[in-house]
């Protein structure tokens, strides 16, 4: 099997998770940040528990290797807030988007159009981009265990009790 | 608690869970054929796409351009990802009848009405600026989000608080506060 074929395969797999759990959807995406249907809330931090779990285990075995992504905060901040902006508006992220076609919401096409758009725009200020807001202040490739200086199997559990406390109290407010 | 939701569904803990097994099996498969640990993630293959659009017209541009040679434009790994989720959404939402075509969203409609033009211009005018931003924070939700987080990285954890924090301010600016039905 070649890299393409582990692309596809992976991404099948993951399209028919979103589409099974409705994550796909606008009224879902925007739903969570009313506060009114945490759906996709729950979709994340279930495979966010999980996959911490595994990548750690794994980690410890020496199977695979980290890939933080840099701490960059005037990226992250900035980037950040135009992100959830734009999220907000258009009712979709990029991969939902994608989904969100393929479950035959046609209108998404706008928002992929817009973030094709949006990419090459960025493109071309990225030279500017560069000397400014990505040079403000890059504390690097971080993970929290790092950051806090804690072990990552003290930081796991406490997230699990912190995420279940939370499903709990999704299921009691029926969110 | 069920496993299905009312509309043929699954619960999203059970839809998400497996997802975290995937995202862990393909950080093992990524591993194992490609040398390196590639992680879940979606919006470099919008700077992908866009450098091979914007190549058909104007290639040199393209090629001068110092994003587009950082991030490569090419049919990857992710590229083929991306692609794998639409055929994944449209499989699973044709075997549970749950695919619809649909131009605007009904919450959407409902506060905005049915209109596809004005749609088509916020969905657009958003994904600008999503996509901008989320260029510049170097990961979407799938990124930061889910492999950020699986991953115990600073920046992900990061990311998902403004990203969310963003949304839900500018959601209520848009959509209005908490219905209560």
């Amino acid at each position: 099997m070649n890299e393409h074929a582990l692309g596809l395969i992976t991404g099948v797999a993951f399209g028919f998770l979103l589409q099974k759990g409705r994550v796909l959807r606008f009224d879902k995406q925007v739903g969570a940040m009313q506060l009114r249907d945490m759906t996709i809330l729950k979709f994340m931090l279930s495979a966010i528990l999980v996959g911490m779990v595994g990548f750690y285990l794994l980690k410890a075995a020496g199977v695979i290797t980290l890939g933080h992504k840099a701490m960059n905060v005037g990226a992250v901040v900035l980037g950040g807030l135009l992100f959830g902006g734009g999220w907000a508006v258009m009712g979709y992220c990029p991969g939902t988007a994608v989904g969100a076609l393929g479950e035959g919401r046609w209108g998404a096409i706008f928002a992929i159009a817009g973030m094709l758009a949006g990419a090459a725009l960025y493109a071309e200020l990225f030279p500017m981009l560069r000397t400014t807001v990505l040079a403000w202040k890059d504390f690097g490739k971080l993970g929290l265990p790092e950051t806090l200086g804690l072990s990552p199997w003290i930081i796991i559990p406490v997230f699990w009790a912190i995420v279940l406390a939370l499903f709990v109290w999704f299921e009691k407010k029926k969110l | 608690m069920k496993w299905k939701t009312l509309d043929g569904g699954w619960s999203p803990y059970l839809a998400g869970a497996l997802a975290g097994l995937l995202a862990v099996a393909s950080a093992v498969a990524t591993t194992k054929l490609m040398g390196k640990t590639s992680y879940l993630g979606t919006s470099t293959t919008f700077v992908r796409a866009a450098g091979m659009l914007e190549g058909a017209v104007a290639p040199e541009h393209v090629k001068n351009n110092a994003y587009f040679t950082k991030e490569k434009v090419q049919v990857d790994w992710q590229f083929m990802l991306v692609a794998g989720i639409l055929l994944g959404a449209f499989i699973s939402a044709r075997t549970d009848r749950s695919f619809k075509l649909e131009a605007v969203p009904p919450l959407w409609a409902e506060r905005f009405g049915a209109g596809v033009m004005r749609r088509a211009a916020f969905a657009f005018l958003g994904g600008v600026v999503a996509m901008f931003g989320v260029r510049l924070a170097d990961g979407c939700p799938s990124g930061h989000g889910l492999s950020g987080m699986m991953q115990l990285s600073t920046s992900g954890f990061a990311a998902l608080c403004v990203f969310f924090g963003m949304g839900m301010v500018v959601a209520r600016l848009v959509y209005g506060g908490r219905r209560h039905e």
